[in-house]
């Protein structure tokens, strides 16, 4: 399993593109925003937590085609299925991978985009901590979604169609820790919740992924 | 050690494209699958390599015991040629010295540290089938191994396959070329392709039967 | 005799075929009794008029779109657990029918919001969650639509559908959590606690109700005989194609 994260990871920094694109894009939405919102700074404050995990959401979308397709096309995922290593490792080390170079870069870099959308000073260090907690989620059902789409063509517009409506339970968590956070009010309910999906997701879905991709490889 | 192989029915796309297939191969023993394009060669190597399940019969071999090499090589174009080797050889659990010899045997040395995507098809190639020898596995699942391999290359292929029987090993090979491997038995499978043409797993009862 | 007879396609094709044509007598009786006695004998309510009679609609509409989903669950698991195919196309069938009824339900969701509330639409709790609904149901029905190989599609369709129930059901409750809302609750099994149905209105609706379950089993029968005819086309398809 550390030989493939290590893999994953070294591929991700060579190929360059992956997690770049996806912090580029994070920054896009964080300066197109205001540009459409206007540029008072009260109303941005406001949506600042919701623009930020949809932001982030979006942007881990981005490259979640990737997860399994490139290794489904050069033979590797047929070969990692025979390896003696189980498939659940595989995608569990591969959704560790895709997070380690998305979700959390996204998480360090989103206080200066917080900045950007005038986000009150109390909320920076909740949206850390939610987009920390939150976001393996979001990598590891997007494995489950790249799982099961990965044999398709056009299976990168099916995966959003598939993966956005699993990502609701997270999104409405996340925001509503930063949310909270930002105006001091009670936050330990939805962070709590948001670390329940977390660590459930992590435990229960890349048997589900596994599942899809022994399916999608017969 | 033995690849016992009784009544074997394979599937490709929810037809039956191969059935009644019995063979036994013991320790030293090659086998190379003949037939044409499309009669179900890479489908009985990936039905006998686990991927997909077997339509009916039975495939006995000893657990985690077979190591697949599909035409496709699962190369990392990013990664150079030691590296490939190094996941590979991790992920089955073997170490560097494992991974040198890999090396020597395909000839890739001077190649070593290359990054595999400017690798010529037949380097790759040789790359990929240096693959096998790092996963320390006797059953070797072999479609096409020689694809766009020069004759010396084809050579050293036949040396390195000559080698892994001579240690005990087992090989099933499919191609329809020669693959200078003229003490393999071979395995025409033309007559194990089903009289009439029928579906994989049909429902209890049948879709037929429905309209009877 | 036991239920899984018919998980046997001809079974299910000539049992389907004798039931049919009562289902739809009964469906039709169900739904004319109860749609004409709630349009036009039951009194307007005191606050809302006449626009309450979109209940008749709007209810039955909601509770099939979550039941089709259930449904949808049920077939999928037998079909991983039992492999019989006419569960599969069942659930395939029930798919788009699920799909109606979620849009139905907000669309005259809609209707009645707007004189009650003063707007189409809301984001309240339940509205949001129908939508989320409705989004479930289009991915489920796309990967249906994207797969070639049918017993592929129905092996992965039934994986989205476990994993998509238990993130419904998470999204149900965040949604909840996230907007208390406009919505009033459920008033049809409050019998005897305060604030209850009024009883004029309760009768239509039950038979409405039974209409809307009956036309949801007559419209899946239908569809599954549909399915099952179009894998045997695609079967004898194949099979030419490979002679």
């Amino acid at each position: 399993m550390i030989a493939l994260l290590v893999r994953d990871l070294r591929l991700a920094v060579r190929a360059g593109g992956g997690f770049g694109l996806g912090l580029a894009f994070f920054l896009l939405v964080a300066v197109l925003v205001p540009l459409g919102v206007g540029p008072e700074g009260g109303t941005l404050g406001r949506i600042a937590p919701g623009i930020l995990w949809v932001g982030a959401l979006l942007a881990c979308l981005l490259s979640l085609d990737r997860l399994f397709a490139l290794d489904f096309e050069d033979g590797s995922l047929d070969l990692l299925a025979t390896a003696p290593l189980p498939l659940e490792g595989a995608v569990a080390a591969k959704a560790l991978a895709h997070w380690l170079v998305t979700g959390l870069p996204l998480a360090l870099l989103s206080p200066v985009l917080g900045i950007l959308l005038n986000l009150p000073a109390a909320g920076y260090l909740w949206l850390v901590v939610s987009l920390l907690v939150g976001t393996p989620a979001l990598s590891v059902i997007g494995a489950f979604g790249a799982a099961v789409t990965v044999g398709l063509k056009r299976g990168g517009l099916l995966l959003s169609l598939l993966v956005l409506p699993l990502y609701v339970p997270t999104l409405i968590f996340g925001a509503e820790v930063v949310k909270r956070g930002a105006t001091g009010a009670e936050f330990a309910t939805p962070l709590a919740l948001l670390a329940a999906i977390t660590a459930g997701a992590a435990a229960l879905l890349p048997f589900a992924a596994a599942a899809a991709l022994r399916i999608n490889l017969r | 050690m033995e690849l016992k192989v009784s009544d074997l029915a394979v599937s490709r796309g929810g037809l039956v494209v191969l059935e009644g297939l019995d063979f036994a191969l013991a320790p030293g023993q090659a086998l190379v699958l003949r037939g044409p394009n499309g009669i179900g060669k890479t489908t009985l190597l990936r039905t006998l390599a686990g991927l997909q399940p077997a339509v009916a019969g039975a495939i006995s071999a000893p657990p985690e015991s077979l190591a697949y090499a599909s035409h496709s090589d699962g190369l990392k174009a990013a990664l150079d040629v030691t590296e490939n080797l190094q996941f590979w050889a991790s992920v089955h659990g073997l170490d560097a010295a494992a991974v040198g010899a890999a090396l020597d045997a395909m000839n890739l040395r001077a190649l070593a540290r290359r990054p595999a995507a400017n690798l010529s098809a037949g380097q790759k190639r040789r790359l990929g089938l240096a693959r096998l020898l790092v996963t320390g596995r006797p059953v070797w699942l072999l479609d096409e191994p020689t694809v766009s391999l020069d004759t010396a290359s084809v050579a050293l292929f036949a040396a390195v396959v000559r080698g892994h029987l001579a240690a005990g090993g087992l090989a099933v090979l499919a191609s329809h070329i020669d693959l200078g491997l003229p003490e393999a038995a071979v395995l025409d499978l033309g007559p194990f392709r089903p009289l009439r043409a029928r579906e994989a797993h049909p429902p209890a009862g049948g879709f037929d039967e429905a309209f009877a | 005799m036991s239920i899984w007879e018919y998980a046997n396609p001809k079974k299910f094709m000539q049992t389907s075929a004798r039931v049919l044509p009562w289902l739809v007598a009964l469906t039709t009786a169900f739904l004319a009794v109860g749609l004409v006695w709630a349009f036009f004998f039951t009194p307007d309510d005191y606050k809302q008029g006449a626009t309450v009679k979109i209940m008749f609609l709007h209810v039955p509409a909601a509770m099939m779109a979550i039941n089709a989903w259930i449904m949808m669950l049920v077939a999928s698991l037998i079909w991983i657990v039992r492999r019989h195919h006419v569960s599969a196309l069942a659930a395939r069938a029930a798919a788009p029918v699920g799909l109606t009824f979620t849009a139905i339900a907000l669309v005259t969701g809609a209707l009645w919001g707007q004189p009650m509330w003063g707007t189409w639409w809301a984001w309240d709790p339940r509205l949001t969650s129908f939508l989320i609904l409705a989004l479930f149901y289009l991915g489920y029905m796309a990967l249906w639509a994207a797969v070639e190989n049918p017993d592929t599609a129905a092996d992965l369709t039934s994986v989205l559908c476990i994993v998509g129930s238990v993130f419904a059901l998470l999204s149900r409750y965040a949604v909840k959590f996230w907007n208390q809302g406009l919505h009033q609750d459920s008033t049809i099994l409050k019998v005897g606690e305060k604030d209850p149905l009024d009883p004029a209105y309760y009768l239509p609706l039950v038979v409405c109700i039974l209409g809307t379950v009956l036309l949801f089993v007559t419209l899946v029968l239908v569809r599954t005989r549909t399915e099952i005819r179009a894998r045997r086309l695609a079967a004898l398809l194949a099979r030419e194609r490979s002679a």
